[in-house]
């Protein structure tokens, strides 16, 4: 799947399509906290996100994010977009939530491009 | 998007003009000029059919202008010379078989009219003439491609030229030690900005050569760094970054507040930052244990109600080095 046909299965809508949209997706990356994604995400994944600030591109640029899929419809500020197309990270507006679109990716075969947390690093363990 | 069937007449909605995309943006910044074909073989109105039919074959090609002088006159294509032999009439004059009056287009128009007129007209070629109807050249919906594609690969060309630039720039340059040194001002509460200086950086690395994986850590540092001045200092402070082939050494300070608790600071998720920063999605209190993971060697040193000075440093291996010739990729 490329990134044209992801947005397609998102009902996406490109806000910003500098970039290669016919790049290959390897998996997928979902959260809110920008911390999260620069400390666990994989380089080239595709960021799911809610949150629209340009801070979102800047992590995307740091962290090697092919594309960024904003979840629930939201309208972010022009200063996001057009720092999308300058850095040319192709950045797609679902209507859906960050469930459904992990989901439906999930389904489609996108594997998930997260680094497990040490065990040793946390109280899960 | 010009070259669909229906798209002359349709109004394009601010939606699709947001997706276009560089080859859509060429069609309107080249120009006819610069992609035509010049010297085109001509042919005059007096000259006999079977000569067109001698210069279609020799030359291979479907179709040709006529001209009178310089001045566009007429155009021959493959259904006229058709046409005069299925009458038997080779001996005939071009000017019975030509049509005359042809579609033409201006070499001052944008490519995208041309586009526009193949659709329309579905022809194949058309001259290309200037204001007072001299014959220039000869346009074709493979011309624009070629010229499309020149394009391109310059504005690909001019971007691998900057990269190969500052990859030599340490082989250039004759010193016991040379470093590059690069300094940012960053502003406290500078929220639309931050990250910035951490992009450039970055890009500076691309450009010098580092392998992806060392730009990537050093930017993710660097980021984490950079907001942390944003967010947490009260006059901003400087990041600096010196760059060398065996290493990157980063600098963030600033002049206060300062860390009350250093080891408290460095535990994952303790985070003194507000509500509003954390609306922007920082202040999980992640900053600088991301920023250990990711550099070779971290120093964080703070005086409470004086300032903080954070260093950090990345080791390259040599296949990682960077301004000595080794390409990003």
């Amino acid at each position: 799947m490329n990134i044209q046909e992801l947005a397609r299965l998102v009902n996406g809508n490109f806000l910003a399509n500098n970039g290669d949209l016919t790049r290959e997706v390897k998996g997928a990356f979902a959260a809110d906290l920008m911390s999260d994604v620069l400390a666990s995400i994989q380089p080239e994944a595709v960021l799911i996100t809610g949150l629209c600030n340009p801070q979102v591109i800047r992590t995307a640029h740091m962290a090697d994010v092919a594309a960024i899929v904003l979840v629930r419809g939201k309208t972010p500020p022009e200063e996001t977009v057009s720092l999308a197309n300058s850095e040319g990270i192709p950045f797609i507006s679902t209507p859906f939530g960050m469930y459904e679109v992990s989901g439906r990716l999930y389904r489609a075969g996108i594997r998930s491009l997260e680094n497990q947390v040490n065990a040793k690093d946390c109280d899960c363990g | 998007m010009a070259t669909e069937p229906d798209s002359s007449s349709r109004i394009i909605t601010d939606q699709e003009v947001q997706q276009i995309t560089r080859t859509e943006e060429l069609a309107y910044e080249l120009k006819v000029e610069e992609v035509m074909t010049r010297n085109v073989k001509c042919l005059e109105p007096d000259m006999q059919m079977s000569q067109a039919l001698e210069m279609f074959r020799s030359e291979r090609i479907s179709g040709a202008p006529v001209v009178c002088g310089d001045i566009l006159c007429g155009i021959v294509s493959l259904e006229d010379l058709i046409r005069c032999l299925t009458n038997y009439d080779l001996d005939a004059l071009v000017r019975e078989y030509m049509s005359a009056n042809p579609v033409t287009i201006r070499y001052t128009d944008p490519v995208v009219e041309a586009l526009k007129l193949f659709v329309t007209t579905k022809h194949g070629r058309l001259p290309v003439v200037d204001e007072h109807n001299r014959m220039l050249g000869i346009l074709t919906k493979g011309d624009i491609t070629m010229g499309m594609l020149e394009a391109l690969q310059k504005d690909f060309q001019a971007e691998e030229l900057r990269r190969y630039r500052a990859s030599h720039l340490f082989e250039d340059i004759v010193s016991d030690r040379t470093s590059l040194i690069l300094r940012y001002n960053i502003k406290p509460r500078d929220f639309t900005n931050g990250g910035a200086a951490s992009s450039n950086i970055k890009r500076a690395l691309v450009r010098l050569g580092a392998n992806p994986q060392i730009a990537r850590r050093c930017g993710i540092a660097v980021y984490e760094a950079e907001m942390n001045l944003i967010i947490h200092t009260i006059n901003g402070g400087v990041i600096r970054v010196e760059i060398e082939p065996h290493q990157i050494s980063i600098e963030a300070t600033d002049d206060g507040p300062g860390i009350k608790d250093v080891e408290l600071a460095m535990r994952p998720g303790y985070s003194t930052a507000s509500d509003s920063v954390r609306e922007l999605g920082f202040g999980a209190g992640m900053g600088l244990v991301n920023i250990q993971r990711c550099v070779d060697n971290m120093k964080l040193e703070s005086t409470f109600g004086k300032g903080t000075r954070l260093r950090m440093k990345i080791f390259m291996n040599p296949d990682a080095s960077v301004g000595e010739g080794h390409s990003a990729h």
